[in-house]
């Protein structure tokens, strides 16, 4: 497996990993469950073990179209760590998910009582930022279009 | 278009005289896309390899570069073809028992066969699939020669996606198939294909990756594999560019030093890169 060591909980040190595990709780979902809505407090955060979440948002109308699903090892939310703390997206196990919660509120606590933890911590989330934006860009480009977003010859 | 009707014929072998083919089946792929099966009516062309083309005539249209899609053990090849402009049209429209012409075969192939002993990571945006697929075919039909086999598979929407049941069937280490823009019924992944190199399973320091689909898809797969462990060289990619004589010859095809209709369409990602990022190219 071609692991994004940059992206996953394995990215921080040890030690830190470590402290974050300590307060980690295993929960499962069954398929269906909401995680979180759009516009809610986010007060956790998740990292999946087994199962896949989709990401979706709300438009009125009609279905909850999903943006992104997420899967092994992968951090379901990132609200948690920014003012003014309130989800951007919905959230819903697509399979059934089993996950390591973490409490959100805890985590900022320890973050704040250790600078060092609050560096690693804060790096790693925006590394999966930085992952996600690329990911979203490119998939505004429109790969697969013929000639992705650029003209070609047509014959 | 008018099928035209041909008596067999000697295959003009190095010569730009296209040798007709007939269309002995075709299925919808896409709602733009058919593949073509095809039985010379003649002497055939010699043997293809995986990934490379063909120049396909639609009689009283022109031509288009195709890649060969299937390789039967039977005889025949099978190209598939999307409905972009009016060559493409015509063939895409082309009804079994309709003649249609080749020249070929053209160009470098995958070269599955320096990847022996090694994990394969084939990737495929949208019909990027249908070069990939006789390249796929042997690997599955030789699992003893090869590492783990990976097959993953982007398109813009589960519409999209070509050989869907063939797909499902393929017997690999990890298949994984995402889209951009999910419908009411699609239950499957739903991101950019990259994503799926996290999933799949393979050893970055003995593995080898096929890499076909529109050049942005390649270039975003092609950083991401060699971000993971992969040598330049072991990504090897097909560049698609405006070929005419496919011989070397025209220059249409050129993309700095490299003419991609003799030295491509397959060329190591340690080669494609630099000419990639240069913007004057």
């Amino acid at each position: 497996m071609m692991t994004t060591l940059s992206t996953s909980l394995n990215a921080l040190p040890a030690e830190h990993r470590q402290r974050l595990m300590r307060i980690a709780r295993e929960v499962s979902f069954p398929a269906g469950t909401r995680l979180f809505e759009e516009g809610g407090h986010a007060d956790r955060f998740w990292i999946v073990r087994t199962g896949s979440v989709a990401l979706d948002t709300h438009v009125p109308g009609r279905r909850s179209p999903v943006i992104e699903t997420l899967g092994h090892g992968e951090l379901v939310g990132w609200s948690w760590l920014f003012r003014p703390y309130v989800w951007q997206f919905g959230a819903e196990a697509q399979t059934p998910v089993r996950a390591y919660e973490f409490d959100a509120t805890s985590v900022r606590l320890m973050c704040d009582d250790d600078p060092a933890l609050g560096m690693a911590v804060s790096q790693w989330v925006g590394r999966v930022l930085a992952h996600r934006l690329q990911a979203a860009r490119t998939r505004l480009l429109d790969l697969y279009a013929p000639y992705g977003s650029g003209s070609g010859v047509r014959r | 278009m008018t099928a035209v009707p041909m008596t067999a014929v000697p295959a003009a072998h190095g010569t730009s005289v296209p040798v007709p083919y007939r269309v002995v089946a075709r299925w919808e792929e896409t709602p733009d896309t058919a593949t073509l099966r095809i039985e010379p009516v003649g002497e055939p062309l010699p043997p293809f390899a995986p990934g490379q083309f063909a120049m396909v005539w639609a009689f009283g249209r022109g031509e288009i570069p195709l890649s060969v899609s299937a390789i039967p053990t039977t005889g025949g090849l099978a190209h598939t073809v999307r409905s972009v402009g009016a060559v493409s049209e015509g063939l895409y429209a082309a009804e079994v028992g309709q003649v249609i012409g080749l020249r070929g075969p053209y160009g470098t192939g995958w070269e599955l066969e320096k990847a022996v002993g090694q994990d394969l990571v084939v990737v495929a945006g949208g019909i990027g699939l249908a070069p990939l697929r006789p390249l796929i075919r042997d690997a599955v039909a030789d699992p003893g020669t090869y590492g783990r086999l990976n097959v993953l598979v982007g398109a813009r929407t589960p519409a999209d996606l070509m050989a869907k049941i063939e797909t499902r069937q393929w017997r690999t280490a990890y298949t994984g198939v995402t889209v951009d823009r999910p419908d009411d019924r699609w239950k499957g992944q739903i991101g950019v294909v990259t994503k799926l190199l996290d999933r799949a399973r393979f050893d970055p320091h003995n593995a080898t990756a096929f890499v076909c689909g529109p050049e942005p898809m390649i270039r975003a797969t092609a950083r991401a594999l060699v971000h993971g462990g992969l040598a330049p060289s072991s990504v090897r990619v097909s560049l698609e560019r405006n070929m005419r004589c496919a011989t070397g010859h025209c220059g249409h095809c050129q993309l700095g030093p490299v003419l991609l209709c003799r030295d491509g369409p397959v060329v190591g990602w340690d080669r494609a890169e630099p000419l990639l990022y240069t913007r004057e190219l």
